[in-house]
């Protein structure tokens, strides 16, 4: 039996290539199977190749993988790009309209046939697709009723005659395929359904942020980060919330620091170039100790740079963006079920520290669907506010000016929110005093950069996750972040499997670094891997300078736009390897 | 209790005796005095110059910001908090300069808030450069030649942009600019008031004087109608701009009310957790 089975369909954009997958995974994970896809797509609206390649697993995963068992093909690159990397016994299903047959290319089974006459046989066209999917159970060795809740649920508005149309024609393509008298896969289905949900690492991030307390988003279009602000139009309205189209990028940061100063939980979230823009008021919200989140959701650089495609060549940016120098935080989810998460951890560390925190994300994490266990929603952070004085307190403190930047021993100053009726200050972006009024006295100066750059101090949180079984030292640690954690996991499983000490820390915090556990364990390892998509090794360069590893760190990079193979690990890892030894 | 200016008293000034600026923001405060708010309902966004000082030099909840960006931050403060009065104030550099874009989408957006700006027609903080609003042909340290650009008309950029009030105001007339800001904060929706501010120390040309002199009140007009667009352009472009009063108002729904969902009361004062049933509900979408 086998445990897991991975299904691509490419071709042109605007052939419904997505909405397909979508119910193809969809389905799976209603049968109980895990979800990890990847979705290939090009700058331009229609036309273009583009593919969803999706990885059903018994078990938890976070990767597409590298191999298809079935690949339906609706253009020449489909056929081109992947007829090397299909797995051994697979099938291809080739959109061929002038002829039909079945040959056998290097133990691939690929069957040309024409879905399209075969949907205008049924009586449309546009239900190619659901033919296509009746096919592709057929060939995991699944029946076509998996669909079935989901046609209903779909269709049912629209009248039984659709419904009915719909179901022919997932059977049409089960039918078709068993009277080519194929063997096809033997998929076992998992025993138990679990409750899961199938969602991108985008809208887990903003149905994080909503259960979070966020209540107000402004944020400027753009790939791969759209999503979050689509998703935060629709709902925030549902929890008393709004949501603006702001007219550029730093107005949407600079919406969003207004929206801190209120008292209100905002976000804003943007690409690389975006963040760019936003720079410029990332240092009022430092110097303003106004909370606020910001997601970055990193693609190809520089300029323009590669709109659709992937890239971790913000990391630095992220960490010293701006002049001068202010507090923020900077967070690096690793999985679907971690954006939902760490939404909760960036909005309790922006208030309670009163600073900008950046949420780093990538067009793989951002853009493609992965399930999350519904328990993910109980692992959320309670909301802490950090320091807000009640009205009573204000009152209390009988000032006239309320001392908003006040000097703490923790560098932490309670706020009040506008509206309050002793709290009234005034938020200022030039140096300034315990009440907010500008100064240049050095003494002033000085106590003031001390209180905002020292105000992280004591933060202390675990900054990674190992994985790889029990935490404890091996021979060979890879360390990533971001989206490589899927990749990274299964190369680390294989190797362990081959006999070898391997573990993987995943960076969860890349500032302010936490050096804790992490230190322990370079030390540990006889070499340690540093797996990153950017070309400068900007996260190698981190973790030389915080936790001074020596020769033994050496760098796995890509920079193609493409987000890591576990073949492009083990075949760089050759290399690297001749090198230590 | 009523507020009193002493309530609205903030930190000491560094403006030049004599500064336009003092005025306005008289202005401002009396205004809302007259209108019985209180220091803790009111939010004063300001940008950077001269004129971003006034978030500080008048006790309010204010927010000084950046060059050219007190509107967004502005408009966020009202959509946050519609309990609040918010009111932007910049110079001409900063709103006209750097902040020409955010003017123009705040003035189109409609949130029903008030942007005061501080027209000197010269870059004042940064001692005497040539700004957007001088006029062409005005001399400076970084126009010797005289500038050979058009100046900005502030009131005909935002009839263009579609802003719903258009006053024009002057320092040396602090009862007509009271009287201005105070139906400016009133309206409800985006209310640009321009007041002509004069820089005693830099300008040499738009003086107290020479505003004095040209300077036509537009309730003088017989006839004029302020909802009339049309009018306020011929008569924009008829005084070179040099005209005080409304402009133009026209009663345009504030952006919040073309937001489904808007609660009643302020943002801020939304439960911050959502309920349980509404989170089930998102979920339930991914299923």
């Amino acid at each position: 039996m086998k445990k897991e089975i991975t299904w691509k369909i490419g071709g042109q954009q605007g052939d419904g290539i997505d909405s397909t997958g979508n119910i193809l995974s969809a389905a799976l994970m209603q049968q109980g199977f895990h979800i990890a896809s990847y979705k290939h797509f090009a700058s331009r609206i229609k036309g273009g190749h583009t593919y969803d390649h999706i990885r059903a697993s018994h078990d938890p995963i976070h990767y597409q993988g590298d191999t298809t068992d079935i690949l339906i093909v609706l253009d020449k690159e489909s056929y081109e790009h992947n007829i090397g990397s299909m797995s051994p016994g697979g099938f291809v299903l080739m959109e061929n309209k002038k002829e039909e047959k079945v040959e056998q290319i290097d133990g691939v089974t690929v069957i040309h046939t024409s879905f399209t006459s075969m949907a205008e046989d049924l009586g449309n066209k546009i239900i190619r697709n659901m033919i296509m999917l009746g096919s592709s159970a057929y060939l995991m060795g699944a029946h076509y009723d998996i669909f079935i809740p989901f046609i209903e649920n779909k269709f049912s508005k629209k009248g039984q005659a659709i419904v009915d149309l719909n179901i022919n024609a997932v059977q049409k393509g089960y039918e078709y395929m068993e009277s080519l008298g194929l063997k096809p896969f033997q998929l076992g289905f998992p025993d138990e359904k679990k409750d899961m949900a199938l969602m991108i690492g985008n809208e887990a991030f903003a149905y994080g942020a909503v259960a979070s307390g966020c209540k107000f988003l402004s944020s400027y279009p753009i790939t791969p980060a759209s999503e979050i602000m689509e998703y935060m139009k629709e709902n925030l309205p549902k929890v008393g919330g709004v949501a603006v189209q702001a007219e550029d990028e730093l107005a949407g940061l600079l919406m969003a620091i207004g929206a801190g100063f209120s008292g209100v939980r905002a976000l804003t979230s943007t690409s690389g170039p975006g963040f760019s823009l936003k720079t410029e008021a990332l240092g009022l919200a430092g110097m303003s100790e106004t909370p606020v989140v910001i997601v970055n959701s990193q693609r190809g650089g520089p300029g323009t740079g590669l709109p659709t495609k992937y890239e971790q060549g913000d990391l630095q940016t992220m960490v010293y963006a701006g002049h001068g120098e202010i507090p923020r935080i900077v967070l690096a989810p690793s999985s679907v079920e971690e954006c939902v998460t760490m939404a909760s951890t960036a909005f309790n560390l922006a208030e309670q520290y009163q600073c900008p925190v950046i949420v780093a994300l990538d067009l793989v994490l951002s853009l493609n669907k992965q399930t999350a266990l519904d328990s993910c929603r109980h692992d959320l952070e309670s909301i802490n506010r950090g320091k807000m004085l009640t009205d009573e307190e204000l009152e209390s403190l009988q000032e006239h000016q309320f001392k908003r930047y006040r000097l703490t021993d923790d560098c932490i100053s309670p706020r009040s929110i506008p509206g309050q009726r002793h709290g009234v200050f005034t938020a200022n972006s030039n140096e300034h005093s315990e009440t907010g009024h500008i100064t240049e006295l050095p003494e002033i100066r000085e106590k003031m950069m001390d209180k905002r750059l020292g105000k992280l101090k004591d933060l202390s949180i675990k900054g990674y996750e190992f994985i790889g079984g029990e935490e404890k030292p091996v021979d060979t640690l890879f360390i990533g972040l971001g989206s490589t954690r899927g990749v990274l996991e299964e190369t680390v499983r294989d190797l362990q499997s081959s006999g070898e000490s391997v573990g993987l820390a995943q960076i969860k915090m890349l500032h302010p670094f936490q050096p804790q556990g992490l230190k322990e364990l370079t030390t540990a390892a006889q070499r340690v891997i540093v797996v990153e998509n950017n070309w400068t090794g900007q996260l190698t360069g981190m973790l030389q300078q915080h936790l001074l590893i020596g020769e033994k760190l050496q760098t796995i990079k890509k920079y193609d736009g493409n987000p890591f193979t576990k073949k492009d690990i083990m075949t760089q890892l050759q290399d690297v390897a001749k090198e230590v030894v | 209790m009523a507020a009193s200016l002493k309530d609205y008293r903030g930190d000491v000034s560094t403006w030049c005796p004599g500064c336009g600026h003092f005025s306005v923001m008289a202005g401002i405060q009396k205004a809302l005095i007259k209108l019985e708010l209180e220091p803790h309902e009111v939010a004063v966004v300001s940008g950077i110059g001269c004129s971003g000082k006034v978030s500080e030099y008048m006790r309010a909840y204010g927010f000084h910001t950046l060059h050219g960006r007190s509107l967004p931050v502005a408009q966020a403060v009202k959509l946050a908090n519609r309990d609040m009065k918010v009111i932007a104030s910049g110079g001409d550099g900063d709103g006209y300069g750097i902040g020409a874009g955010h003017f123009t989408h705040a003035a189109r957006r409609n949130v029903d808030m008030t942007y005061v700006v501080m027209d000197n027609r010269i870059y004042g903080l940064t001692k005497g450069q040539t700004s957007p609003t001088s006029a062409q042909g005005f001399q400076s340290k970084t126009s010797p030649e005289g500038s050979g650009e058009r100046e900005v008309k502030p009131l005909e950029l935002a009839l263009g942009a579609g802003a719903s009030f258009v006053a024009q105001a002057f320092s040396g007339d602090i009862k007509r600019l009271t009287e201005l800001i105070s139906i400016a904060v009133e309206h409800p929706g985006f209310a640009l008031v321009n007041v002509f501010s004069p820089c005693v120390t830099y300008n040499k040309v738009n003086t107290y004087e020479f505003f004095k002199e040209n300077i036509i009140d537009i309730q003088d007009i017989e006839g004029y109608d302020v909802t009339n667009k049309a009018h306020a352009y011929e008569k924009v472009i008829e005084t070179d701009g040099l005209v005080q009063g409304i402009l133009y108002q026209q009663a345009r729904p504030a952006y919040h009310t073309y937001l489904s969902g808007y609660p009643e009361k302020p943002v801020t004062a939304q439960e911050l957790k959502p309920s349980q049933d509404t989170l089930d509900e998102l979920w339930a979408s991914f299923k």
